[in-house]
């Protein structure tokens, strides 16, 4: 036997409290560990956004167009060094339910513009800027539909069609890529704005949005500046945010998810805290006999203290780990079928560390009062010995 | 070299009061007190007279206002809670009326407990452990739990706990108050054995003049004063 043997026999000594304790943890750090991934998960696109990558956007909204020509324009702009137009295509394989994320891009800038995030082969880079019906598919949406290099596949889309009358666009993909940092996303496919923009039936000559990469994010402001200043009082007057206030405004459009992880996991934790702070307080209180003859036997209070700290700990912990298994169990269940909303979405190291720190403090939290009583009751106290 | 009639315990005008609202009550005024090694000392008295209190200051328990207190040489009024702790662990066993088992350990994990605080390792607390549960009988007993023992099994336990670190000491508080007469008789036993065998000090506080026929002196506490019988052992 040693103290280790100690606290957990005290732990389960009341078995079904122990238990409803241990259910009521496990629920609250799977909550966490969901929501906090998420969470991650809804905000990777700020966490990989470079400081000198800029964009462009209507002034109104990110849903009204601008002009291509403003890409010759914006890159006449001194500090501008590199930049793409983007168009959204609303995108989708077979059905409208095979969501995907496709966008019409400049290849050779888009993948200058990316290449701190992606890894793309020469034979990649050299097919998608030659082939005009070419796609570029990311790894990860590649895997999911089986396809493969060479594979010719129909991509219709929701927003617009071809002159011809047609919905779907053939393409080939010419080439993969892969993410150069975890937090890059590779469920995208990116195809010609070229071959696009001349065969769709209506937006001619209007994309969605402009980024670019300046010459240092000291010049962002000014860059920022002199684009808008530039567009004022146009028809399509602009906005230039940083790639981060960009990824942040479409999130945000998914709610301010932040701040719903924040108020669901403090309500748990709260309630969560005072229930197993008052039950090791019930707890202790039970043993003050106990307690007192152990300090009889010679046990000094410190050692008490952390007897009483232990078991608490252990209660979290052994609620708490389990709770972050059904976390990455419900995260892994999901993934799937979210993929095209919430690409990265995983339990990440330093969440799953950051949940055991917080069960650890969990239980310093909840057992700190209680151990400071047991630490300083007197024996005759204890046993009633007046 | 030291004999049985060495000093175990010497106390010298100990003085003590106890405040209830706003009543002061004096419970020793200057008493003394002096116990050879392995004698065997039966206190009683009627209530309220300080055989508690008297107890908890020989095992280093509580505090007196005033006066010295010695124990196999040290004197135990000037240690601190920490350094009591550890000389509690080493030299005094405590064996109670109601017998204060963990419930939740079995009769040998309640044995050892008192060996946790030493440095030895597993088997030599395994060994210890048996040892003391062959003196009081309870070999056979190591794994059961307090719920499935007697009363009198469960103080044969407490009494293994209170030897098993070999404490010159033994602090008995009505040790036999929950028990019939037959399963006290055998408790009694147990600690006579304990003193004449072992050569246990014993101070015993009961309430029970059959039990006090067990010691080799029974001391009368009286408004703070012993008055002393010899008893034949």
């Amino acid at each position: 036997m040693n103290d280790l043997s100690m606290i957990r026999k005290n732990l389960f000594r009341r078995r079904l409290r122990a238990i409803l304790m241990i259910v009521s943890i496990l629920i609250a750090f799977a909550i966490y560990g969901v929501l906090a991934s998420f969470e991650r998960a809804f905000n990777a696109g700020q966490e990989r956004a470079t400081p000198d990558r800029l964009v462009v956007l209507n002034k109104i909204n990110l849903s009204q167009p601008l002009p291509i020509s403003y890409y010759s324009r914006v890159g006449a702009v001194d500090g501008v060094a590199q930049l793409s137009p983007i168009s959204w295509l609303g995108g989708y394989y077979r059905e409208p339910k095979n969501f995907i994320s496709a966008f019409a891009v400049y290849p050779e800038d888009w993948m200058k513009l990316r290449d701190s995030d992606f890894v793309f082969s020469q034979d990649a880079r050299t097919a998608f800027v030659r082939e005009r019906t070419g796609a570029l598919v990311g790894a990860r949406m590649m895997e999911k539909w089986g396809w493969k290099v060479g594979d010719r596949i129909p991509i219709s889309s929701s927003i617009y069609a071809q002159k011809s009358g047609a919905r779907a666009w053939d393409f080939t993909i010419v080439g993969s890529f892969t993410p150069r940092i975890p937090q890059a996303d590779t469920n995208i496919m990116l195809v010609g704005y070229d071959y696009f923009n001349e065969t769709r039936s209506f937006g001619k000559d209007l994309i969605n949005w402009l980024m670019l990469r300046t010459t240092s994010a000291a010049v962002n402001e000014r860059v920022g500046n002199t684009i808008d200043g530039m567009f004022a009082n146009s028809p399509y007057e602009t906005t230039t945010d940083s790639e981060k206030a960009f990824q942040k405004s479409f999130a945000a459009q998914l709610g301010n998810v932040a701040l719903i992880v924040e108020l669901v996991v403090g309500a748990a934790f709260v309630t969560i805290l005072m229930i197993v702070g008052n039950t090791m307080v019930m707890s202790v209180r039970e043993r003050t006999r106990e307690i007192g003859v152990l300090k009889t036997l010679g046990f000094p209070g410190g050692r008490i203290l952390r007897m009483v700290l232990g078991e608490s700990i252990l209660l979290a912990l052994i609620g708490g780990l389990p709770g972050l298994g059904v976390a990455m169990l419900l995260i892994t269940q999901v993934r799937g079928s979210l993929m095209n909303f919430v690409p990265t979405l995983t339990l990440y190291p330093d969440i799953a560390v950051g949940a055991i720190g917080l069960m650890i403090l969990l239980g310093i939290i909840t057992g700190l009062l209680p151990a400071l009583g047991a630490m300083r009751l007197t024996i005759v106290t204890a046993l009633g010995r007046n | 070299m030291s004999s049985a009639s060495d000093p175990m315990i010497g106390i010298f005008d100990l003085r003590k009061t106890f405040t209830k609202g706003k009543e002061t009550i004096t419970i020793f005024d200057g008493l003394n007190l002096a116990i050879p090694k392995a004698d065997f000392v039966a206190v009683m008295g009627p209530s309220g007279s300080g055989k508690t209190t008297l107890l908890n200051f020989l095992g280093g328990i509580d505090r007196c206002d005033a006066g010295t207190i010695e124990i196999a040489g040290i004197r135990i009024d000037r240690l601190s809670e920490g350094q009591l702790a550890h000389w509690r662990a080493s030299h005094v066993g405590f064996i109670f009326q109601f017998y204060n088992l963990m419930q939740m350990l079995t009769a040998a994990q309640n044995v050892e407990l008192p060996l946790l605080l030493t440095r030895l390792g597993g088997k030599a607390r395994r060994e210890r452990v048996e040892a003391a549960l062959a003196v009081v009988g309870l070999s056979d007993r190591l794994k059961h739990y307090p719920k499935e023992m007697s009363g009198g099994q469960q103080q044969r336990v407490a009494i293994a706990r209170a030897i098993v670190s070999d404490p010159e000491l033994l602090l008995c508080d009505e040790p036999t108050g929950d028990l019939d007469r037959r399963t006290a008789d055998e408790i009694l036993s147990i600690l006579q054995l304990l003193n004449r065998d072992f050569g246990k000090t014993i101070v015993m506080v009961t309430h029970d003049p059959a039990a006090a026929q067990y010691a080799r002196r029974v001391l009368h506490l009286d408004k703070g004063h012993f008055i002393e019988k010899e008893l034949a052992a």
